[in-house]
């Protein structure tokens, strides 16, 4: 009897929960105004959103949900999400790559006005039938992050083996590797471990040499072919500048603070908070490692002291070589929400991007550089490195380059080179091994995707 | 009362009957379905029949790859683990001081989920291997004994519990009546202790299957398959099919149900095996 009393209870329990969640739910909608989804990418600013699609319903009524996916998992996130009623409406796809997967899910945005005000119209994702499928709402640009005051330190030294005086004259590799090493054989007089930062390999930790270090080479690879980027040009490379990969890789690997065989367990945090913490002088990282920086706690960089130096690794001509500028966040509209829910989700990223109250927060709560011509030229963040990035930008005579990994063939062929690159650094493999399966992985995986 | 009770048990069987259907029958009935198509989202595919099977097992060599290593790693954590498991249990069944203090220690690890368990190990493994100025991705062997340690330290203490369990169960007099026919201790070991604990040791080399066979956040957080694959086990291969190509999420479906099947065949055979040695008492 006690048993069945207990069961009782607890099915009345269940009952209850449930009944009340379905009516929790029916009520959300019964509602009448539109709801725009937005899936985040960025969870560093999560709040800040969350904080602005308040302003927003306050000043518009419209009703804007932030959800936001966990660090390197928003393909999961969103796959998982997109099967749901709760569908997000504003979304963001990676580039070229990003809008083939989602493609059925892309509405057209050749009509919208953020579009419009799109400075360089050559940024957006376009598909073959030459729509606009993914407005690019951020500009970033990344290189090698080093601490001034740790070079002047080492400018000023007596018995130093090189002749510069200054970072203004590094502008090649050659350069770049008389200053590293002899600033490495300088290093306890720096007061530093090492001049590189460790070049993280953990799995997962692997992206700033497998997509953006590997950019700058088949950047000019595809440059020197004359490759459309948009074609299947692309399906099959020879790494043509692998040798001046492996100069810049080496250059991190044997002037790091740590050794060679010991990169397989570094994050990139551990990186970041090295520079912070000024143990190393320099690291290869973008403009939106600034809050990695600035909120490492005992942080000792001082931000007027923070610089960026393009990226060089012994390509002829690349004295006028900038910094790597491009974008992998674009806005992307659901076609299957319906028409009220898209157009909803276009007036707000317009707003965001156009009206005082969302300028204030792209520029200067969310840092980003934004790319429409809705900004005057002094509503730019004001974070050391943005400035960097925007100054190089800027500069007479300097040819940024193109972020183009955006179109590598897949993640399992990023993973793969991460991989072979690890055991390289171990010194477990030949480089040439490592270029031979580097290029049959991206064929293998370019016809593996198709 | 006993007759309403007869009346009603299917209305009471009927919330767990939901649960059950709702977070298991209709996933795994999707899932095998969506195996033959390929999908973006769970709700929006297209049937191309086999295709995917194909794919999981032309494309590259990792599947199999991961299939060997897994089953290695099986091999080698069953014997390890209930070895141990049984070796402690029989310490522990015979009442020496602190028993219940360690029985707890023991079972502790397990208590202790496994993406937690991964880091911690990577720390002390790495921490260990910086002897020699190395760490766990130098070298396949370092990850798959890493992991075998880690499945070790963790599964014992479960496992030991069950068979302290099972020899407790083994009547006394038995054991009475084998010393004094002169029985020595090893003698009585494996003639009337182990066939008696042999539903024991069923439970626990099934456990050990499963477990080692499943094996996932461990795997990610331990050695996340450096270097270059060689340490990834099946679940972790999935995973990685399943968001490493875009498009492949029905490949990664296949390899699930192949998965599937492989631990469901192992495991039945395993159970006919073990379970046939039992006796009655």
């Amino acid at each position: 009897m006690n048993l069945i009393k207990k069961l009782l209870t607890a099915m009345m329990a269940v009952a209850l929960t449930a009944g009340s969640i379905l009516t929790m739910s029916s009520c959300s909608n019964t509602g009448e105004t539109v709801t725009v989804r937005y899936l985040n990418f960025k969870p560093e600013i999560a709040d800040k959103y969350n904080e602005l699609a308040k302003e927003y319903q306050a000043e518009t009524g419209v009703r804007v949900i932030v959800d936001t996916a966990a660090n390197n998992t928003y393909e999961q996130t969103l796959m998982a999400k997109m099967a749901t009623d709760e569908a997000p409406t504003l979304f963001q796809i990676n580039g070229p790559k990003g809008y083939a997967n989602w493609k059925d899910y892309c509405a057209d945005l050749s009509q919208s006005e953020l579009y419009q005000h799109l400075s360089d119209k050559s940024l957006a994702v376009t598909g073959a039938d030459g729509k606009v499928y993914g407005i690019p709402y951020v500009v970033e640009g990344y290189g090698i992050i080093y601490n001034e005051a740790i070079t002047d330190r080492y400018f000023a030294l007596a018995d130093k083996g090189t002749a510069y005086k200054s970072m203004d004259e590094i502008n090649n590799y050659q350069k770049l590797k008389e200053l590293v090493e002899d600033m490495q054989n300088h290093a306890d007089d720096l007061g530093i471990d090492g001049v590189f930062a460790s070049t993280s390999f953990k799995s997962g930790e692997d992206w700033r040499w497998q997509s953006h270090l590997t950019n700058l080479p088949l950047y000019y690879e595809f440059e020197s072919n004359d490759i459309d980027l948009t074609g299947n040009g692309t399906d099959e490379i020879t790494f043509k500048y692998s040798d001046q990969f492996k100069n810049i890789l080496d250059l991190y690997l044997n002037n790091s603070v740590v050794d060679r065989k010991l990169v397989g367990t570094k994050t990139v945090a551990d990186s970041m908070a090295e520079f912070a913490l000024e143990k190393c002088a320099m690291v290869q990282n973008g403009n939106w490692a600034w809050s990695q920086i600035g909120d490492v706690s005992g942080n000792k960089v001082k931000s007027e002291n923070i610089k960026l130096l393009p990226i060089y690794s012994g390509i002829d001509g690349e004295e006028s070589q900038g910094l790597c500028i491009g974008t992998e966040n674009f806005y992307a509209i659901n076609k299957k929400s319906s028409e009220a829910e898209q157009q909803a989700a276009l007036d707000f990223i317009y707003w965001m991007y156009s009206s005082e109250k969302g300028k204030q927060y792209v520029t200067n709560e969310f840092g980003f550089i934004a790319p429409f011509d809705t900004f005057d030229d002094d509503e730019k963040p004001q974070d050391p490195l943005a400035l960097e990035v925007i100054d190089w930008m800027n500069k007479d005579g300097i040819n940024s380059i193109a972020w183009n990994f955006t179109i590598f063939p897949s993640q399992t062929f990023k993973d793969e080179f991460g991989s072979s690159l690890l055991k390289y650094a171990q010194g477990n493999k030949k480089w040439d091994d490592v270029v031979k399966d580097m290029v049959s992985s991206w064929k293998k995986e370019s016809s593996a995707a198709a | 009362m006993k007759k309403s009770l007869k009346k009603y048990f299917p209305l009471f069987l009927l919330p767990t009957l939901a649960a059950f259907i709702i977070a298991f029958i209709v996933p795994f009935v999707m899932g095998v379905a969506l195996s033959f198509t390929e999908f973006k989202t769970v709700t929006d595919a297209k049937w191309v029949g086999f295709d995917n099977y194909v794919r999981a097992f032309t494309t590259d060599s990792d599947f199999l790859h991961a299939l060997g290593f897994t089953s290695l790693f099986a091999v080698v954590s069953i014997v390890t683990v209930n070895v141990i498991a049984f070796i402690l249990a029989l310490m522990l069944a015979r009442g020496i001081r602190g028993t219940n203090f360690f029985r707890s220690v023991f079972f502790m690890p397990n208590l202790i989920g496994g993406i937690v368990l991964g880091y911690i190990w990577n720390l002390l493994i790495n921490g260990l291997l910086s002897v020699n100025g190395v760490d766990i991705t130098y070298k396949t062997q370092y990850g798959c004994w890493g992991l075998v340690v880690m499945t070790n330290w963790q599964l014992i203490g479960y496992m030991m519990v069950i068979y302290i369990a099972g020899l407790q169960n083994v009547p006394t007099d038995l054991i009475e009546a084998a010393s004094i026919d002169g029985a020595s201790p090893l003698k009585t070991l494996f003639r009337i202790k182990i066939p008696l604990v042999m539903p024991s040791i069923t439970i626990c080399t099934f456990l050990t299957l499963t477990n080692s066979f499943k094996m996932f956040d461990q795997n990610l957080a331990l050695t996340a398959g450096a270097p270059e694959r060689t340490t990834q086990m099946l679940a972790l291969n999935i995973y990685d099919t399943f968001y490493g190509r875009m498009g492949w999420q029905g490949v990664g479906q296949a390899k699930a149900v192949v998965f599937f099947l492989i631990v469901a065949v192992l495991a039945f055979v395993q159970l006919r095996l073990t379970g046939s040695k039992e006796v009655e008492h």
